[in-house]
């Protein structure tokens, strides 16, 4: 393969690929990201790909397996081409039927297709469902387009012209002033102007300067960063190179979880690839500018998310943070000036490139510009990542792309930021959704996560989830976050177990202050997040634990207990054979009953009722 | 010194060029090997890199990933994330604890099992979510639990029959 040396040579090469390309031609693209892997959508690929062969199609049907289509709820996904028709929750005995009907005769296979829950129409395309409607899937659309391991796909769709556009005529400086001219701000969870972190990195003396991505995504239930880094590593190696060239940085690393092998396969062969194709290595472009980019795995700490945490893990360290009197622009790696940020922003930079500040500006809010990716998790029908434009509603969110709470349920709160973020109750449910208005009612934005939940769920017990994770992923260093967060789950749990007293929540209000203030990193300054928000908006629910040792929503053990409604129940012996304790008594066909001295409150007789005969008070 | 450790210690070092910043990556290498970080290969790690065992053993035990015991055939990975919590997944993880007789971070007495939990696996779709050696077990129930690790134990036993 001959390297590229000029934006015109790349415009070649894009334009040869699509000649090559029957647009015509039927495409099948199978969801391969993390969360169909896991329905099993490798037997899916193979399906398909023996049933093509047996039928004689391999020159008349491509496959193509993309990265995450972001509507994990329904996966396997199957999107065929040029139709765009969409399939769900397609299983490998469906390929053969699909094949020969959908493939060869252009038939439409109604089981396979989404239904509407309001309307109950079956829905044909991709971009007619609820789901991807209100979404803007800027950065994330291409990800259902483009096959990861094969940059020609990403070049097919203008990849990497971005960089020529700034290679071959716009200076370092007219770069930095472009992306500080959108708006663009920090999608790890800081929200820093990301323009202005690259001119400080630029004008800080030192030499070498470097670039890092943050792909080590440890909030729980957000998986953003890993599925664009699985299913379009190239628009995220394209802005790490803009950047380093505009910061004046010659080497770069991305930092990614150990947890994610098929991210940090992807990258690894798109960092491969573009080498080949010279956009990454000696000479980029023939223009002089040097750049590599080396992965390193994380070793599964949260803490590491954090800046100067993440430098010390890179230098083969233990990740622990230090004070940033001196910023990492300024010295961060290695003690030199480095420019860290995460994934979603890096993916952001070549949209800006290509489209221009003053485009990218009109989407969003005031102060908040762009989309944002959210992981929409929970207690919520449609599960999935959704890319929306700031300023949306969390109703919109929650309601029109998400569905709504399943089960006839109750929508109780949702929880954005992670474990450093906070619950935003029902009452709030119209805010429009930027960094400085969750911010305003004791959240964050985050990296993204969005954990809905339910009138089922006990929001004292979810503050003391987040505190017993945070504990569990204190580095240690300060004293504060070691201790206070430790001291602060105690007496949580003792209210969880019908031993909290008159005063508790008070005392919880002042160590917060003292462990937010007096931590070194964001770990420790947002730890109290979580359970200063829940006492906010859910004083009443931790009033109910102190002072009536109730649990309202049904959830900590030592406060409540499980019965069974005599006449919703059938006798059915399900629960009577799963009781660990052996604590339901009752024959067939008669009303059971739970022995509460032998009772442990697992809830697997609540899990297993058919009836909904159990109670949970 | 086992110059088998050794020697295969040794490959992983020179792949990573010597380098002591590479010293997370090299620690997971060698557990890749051996499903968990033996003491021998750790002293001869310190030594072949010249690096302080304080230091090789401090990184083996921050980060979350390295197991300094030797772990079970099968490792069981009972998701803790927020979405799988709020679905009840700490249902899942005692009933695994019940029906294995052992704690999270601990092997089963046949070195069969080793049970963990882990922090979210991204997955959320399929909460409660487990993972059986990379294998996905989605909207885990607790009946689900003894029904999979039933199919494991057959699976042995039709091996060695």
């Amino acid at each position: 393969m001959k390297k590229i040396k000029t934006a015109k040579e790349l415009e070649d090469i894009r334009k040869s690929i699509l000649e090559k390309r029957d647009t015509n031609r039927p495409c099948i693209t199978i969801c391969g990201g993390t969360g169909c892997r896991a329905y099993a959508c490798e037997k899916v690929i193979t399906a398909f790909g023996a049933e093509i062969k047996k039928q004689g199609l391999e020159a008349k049907v491509d496959i193509r397996v993309t990265g995450c289509h972001g509507f994990c709820e329904r996966g396997p996904l199957v999107v065929f081409h040029p139709e765009e028709i969409f399939y769900q929750q397609v299983t490998p005995e469906d390929v053969p039927e699909i094949v020969s009907e959908t493939i060869m005769q252009n038939r439409i296979i109604e089981r396979l297709l989404y239904t509407d829950p309001a309307t109950n129409k079956k829905i044909k395309y991709e971009n007619e469902i609820p789901f991807y409607k209100k979404q803007r899937r800027l950065v994330f659309g291409n990800n259902g387009k483009i096959d990861p391991t094969d940059i020609t796909d990403y070049m097919a769709i203008g990849g990497y012209s971005s960089l020529a556009k700034v290679l071959f005529g716009i200076s370092p400086q007219e770069v930095i002033e472009e992306i500080t001219k959108s708006g663009l701000r920090g999608r790890g969870g800081g929200g820093f102007l990301t323009g202005r972190k690259w001119h400080y990195c630029r004008s800080a003396h030192g030499n070498p300067k470097y670039v890092i991505c943050n792909a080590d995504e440890g909030d729980p239930g957000a998986y953003m960063d890993r599925s664009l880094l699985e299913g379009n590593p190239h628009s995220v190696l394209e802005g790490m190179i803009i950047g380093a060239w505009a910061i004046g940085a010659n080497e770069g690393y991305i930092y990614v979880r150990n947890e994610y092998p098929l991210a940090v396969k992807h990258a690894g062969i798109a960092i491969k690839q573009a080498e080949k194709y010279g956009f990454l290595g000696k000479n980029i472009f023939d223009s002089g500018f040097n750049f590599t980019i080396e992965i390193n795995r994380g070793g599964g700490a949260f803490v590491c998310g954090e800046s100067t945490a993440l430098m010390a893990s890179l230098e083969g360290k233990v990740g622990e943070p230090r004070a940033k009197h001196i910023h990492t622009v300024e010295s961060g790696l290695r003690e030199k000036p480095t420019n860290l940020n995460n994934v979603e922003t890096w993916a952001n930079v070549p949209l800006i490139i290509a489209r221009g500040a003053d485009w990218y500006s009109k989407i969003g809010t005031k102060e908040s510009k762009g989309t944002k990716i959210f992981s929409l998790v929970g207690k919520i029908k449609n599960t999935g990542l959704v890319e929306v434009p700031m300023g949306i509603t969390l109703r919109e969110i929650i309601y029109d792309i998400g569905g709504g709470i399943p089960n006839g349920k109750k929508f109780k709160a949702v929880q954005t930021g992670g474990p450093s973020g906070g619950c935003i109750p029902e009452e709030l449910i119209d805010l429009p959704v930027d960094f400085e208005e969750l911010t305003r009612v004791g959240s964050m934005m985050g990296s993204g996560g969005m954990i809905v939940m339910d009138e089922d769920t006990c929001m004292v017990d979810v503050a003391k989830y987040f505190l017993s994770f945070l504990e569990d992923e204190s580095c240690g260093k300060c004293t504060s976050c070691r201790e206070g967060i430790k001291r602060m789950l105690e007496i949580l749990t003792n209210i969880t177990e019908g031993k909290g007293k008159e005063g508790d929540i008070e005392l919880l209000e002042e160590l917060a202050a003292a462990v937010a203030n007096t931590s070194l990193c964001a770990l420790g300054g947002t730890a109290p997040n979580p359970v200063l928000s829940t006492i906010r908006y859910f004083r009443d629910k931790y009033e109910a634990h102190i002072r009536d040792k109730k649990c309202p929503a049904g959830v900590c053990r030592q406060l409540i207990t499980y019965s069974i409604d005599e006449e919703a129940c059938r006798g059915c012996l399900a629960c009577k054979k799963l009781c660990p304790q052996e604590a339901i008594t009752g024959e067939k066909k008669e009303p059971h009953y739970i022995n509460q001295d032998k009772c442990i409150k697992c809830g697997v007789c609540l899990e297993t009722c058919k009836f909904d005969a159990i109670r949970v008070e | 010194m086992d110059p088998e450790v050794m020697d295969k210690v040794n490959k992983v070092v020179d792949k990573y060029k010597r380098k002591k910043s590479a010293l997370i990556g090299i620690l997971q290498d060698i557990q890749a090997e051996y499903n968990y970080l033996p003491k021998e290969a750790l002293l001869h790690l310190g030594k072949s890199l010249d690096v302080s065992l304080t230091r090789v053993y401090g990184i083996a035990t921050f980060y979350k990933s390295f197991s300094l015991k030797p772990r079970g055939k099968y490792l069981i990975n009972i998701c803790l994330g927020t979405a799988c919590h709020v679905r009840g997944a700490v249902r899942i993880l005692e009933k695994a604890e019940r029906s294995l007789d052992i704690k999270p971070g601990q092997t089963t007495k046949d070195s069969m099992f080793t049970l963990e939990t882990v922090n979210c696996l991204g997955a959320c779709a399929l909460g409660p979510l487990m993972v059986v050696d990379g294998e996905y077990f989605g909207k885990m129930t607790s009946a689900k639990v003894d029904k999979i690790l039933k199919g494991y134990k057959n699976n042995e036993k039709n091996q060695n029959s």
